[in-house]
């Protein structure tokens, strides 16, 4: 008698709860509505874009949603019908590569310049130095265990860390050491955390607290790599908001923004090409 | 503390386990009951995606939602925009990982309840209907329900899966897993260390229930 009383309940329950999670959904797919733009970022842009995106709601009251990834990964979901409206790569090969494809809205602009740093952790055995000359004694007298840099196959910063060792003539000896961060964001942390004892990657990610105050860097020379002009398209459906935010990045606030975060502006891709200044 | 990340996820493990209790409880039944040629195999097609690594997943929804595939292109045409990268795309798959958990609980449930109880219902005149909703549920209802928290525990926690076909796009497809990984990415420790606190307080609770109502179905059945 009383377990048909209790089963009831619970038959009732279970009724409640499933109407319980349908209401819920509803609410959700309501509050949903919201009309904002994707914007698809390269991880270098990670700290610069959401400052840049926090302004642009300042003046115009209107907001983007921010997805970062590396480059190579951001460009297939593209091809693979993701809906962003505007994509910023880490190069111009993978914005280019959109333009052939027919997806874009225009043949995309570049937004700046990036750099790449040599870094190492707190207490990491590797001494700085612009040319690598530590980095290969390093490699060669065994202190350097592990060396970060980003997925060379889907980040442009993690092509441009390869070509700096070739250059170098570290490649090589320095492959079977590789950690590689699947964006660069992650190569940094990877190289932050002291799980690497140096890491080669983004200029603009050392300007984050996070990152800066967990080790120091040196600015390797632009010449020792191809140029990281940043490359953004409008993407095919992009609406209003995402367009008025293409020309807010390309605006004299956002380059202020851009240049906090070490990014050279467009164009200026040679006059800084042997200026290796020291920093951290 | 990514507020729209965790919301995200509760909504995609309702969604889930809304699809998954009418699929669970006809499944499970009839895997339960029916004997069929070829049973065997379409229990080991279910239990598959508890063993296959979530990027081979991954990958063949990845190929079998892109505008390149004709499912791809008929969904886009329907709905108009692509099922990889959207909620939608999330839910199907969320589903399709989720098929164990949410059926072989539900099995287990319909094999206990003795096979001579139906035919005896039948003989005091009770509907087919009337069995199930009276007899069958209530009996199987402790497994029922832990396949239910099972598969939204497990729909919190997944992470491959969603990396691969949901792009980390918030609001849409950003879950709480993903969000946790894009923190930890942008040194973001405080909002990475609240989130996995809070999915780990979650999934602890999810598996003291599904525990609780298996002790509690013991004494019912003796």
């Amino acid at each position: 008698m009383f377990h048909r009383i209790r089963r009831r309940l619970t038959d009732r329950l279970s009724t409640l709860a499933a109407l319980a999670i349908l209401i819920a959904v509803l609410i959700a797919r309501g509050a949903h509505a919201a009309d904002m733009p994707t914007i698809a970022a390269a991880s270098s842009v990670q700290y610069a874009l959401t400052d840049i995106a926090a302004e642009f709601r300042r003046e115009t009251g209107r907001g983007v949603r921010l997805a970062f990834g590396a480059s190579g990964n951001l460009r297939r979901q593209i091809a693979d019908g993701a809906p962003f409206e505007l994509f910023l790569s880490a190069d111009e090969g993978y914005a280019d590569a959109l333009v052939r494809e027919k997806r874009t809205l225009d043949a995309g602009v570049v937004y700046a310049v990036g750099r790449l740093v040599l870094f190492v952790p707190n207490g990491s055995p590797i001494k700085l130095d612009a040319t690598l000359a530590d980095l290969g004694a390093a490699l060669r007298d065994g202190r350097l265990r592990k060396l970060a840099i980003a997925n060379p196959a889907l980040a442009p910063y993690g092509r441009a860390a390869q070509q700096a060792l070739e250059r170098a003539d570290l490649w090589q000896r320095a492959e079977v050491h590789l950690v590689q961060g699947e964006n660069i964001s992650q190569a940094a942390q990877f190289a932050a955390s002291g799980a690497a004892q140096a890491g080669i990657i983004a200029y603009s990610l050392t300007r984050e607290p996070g990152i800066a105050e967990r080790g120091r860097f040196v600015l390797l020379p632009a010449c020792d790599h191809a140029p990281l002009a940043q490359k953004m398209v409008l993407l095919k459906g992009a609406s209003a908001t995402a367009r008025a935010f293409e020309a807010f990045v390309q605006s004299a606030k956002a380059r202020a923004i851009f240049a906090r975060y070490g990014f050279e502006p467009p164009g200026a891709r040679s006059a800084a090409n042997h200026g290796a200044t020291p920093a951290g | 503390m990514d507020w729209q990340a965790l919301t995200l996820s509760l909504k995609l493990a309702g969604c889930t386990v809304a699809v998954l209790l009418p699929i669970g409880l006809l499944a499970g039944r009839a895997l339960a009951w029916r004997r069929f040629a070829g049973r065997r195999l379409v229990e080991a097609a279910l239990a598959l995606p508890l063993v296959l690594p979530p990027t081979v997943l991954g990958y063949y929804l990845l190929s079998a939602f892109g505008t390149r595939s004709a499912l791809g292109r008929a969904f886009d045409a329907l709905v108009g925009h692509p099922l990889a990268f959207s909620f939608a795309g999330l839910l199907v798959a969320s589903v399709i990982f989720n098929l164990p958990f949410a059926i072989q609980p539900m099995q287990r449930a319909f094999e206990a309840i003795p096979t001579d109880v139906r035919p005896a219902a039948a003989c005091c005149g009770m509907s087919p209907w009337r069995i199930f909703s009276d007899i069958e549920l209530p009996l199987a209802w402790p497994g029922v329900l832990s396949a239910l928290v099972l598969t939204f525990a497990h729909t919190l926690g997944e992470f491959g899966v969603v990396l691969m076909v949901g792009g980390n796009i918030p609001g849409e497809t950003r879950t709480i897993a993903i969000a946790i990984y894009d923190r930890v990415q942008a040194f973001d420790t405080h909002a990475a260390g609240m989130m996995a606190a809070v999915l780990l307080v979650l999934s602890l609770v999810a598996i003291a229930i599904a525990y609780s109502t298996q002790w509690r179905a013991e004494p019912a059945r003796g």
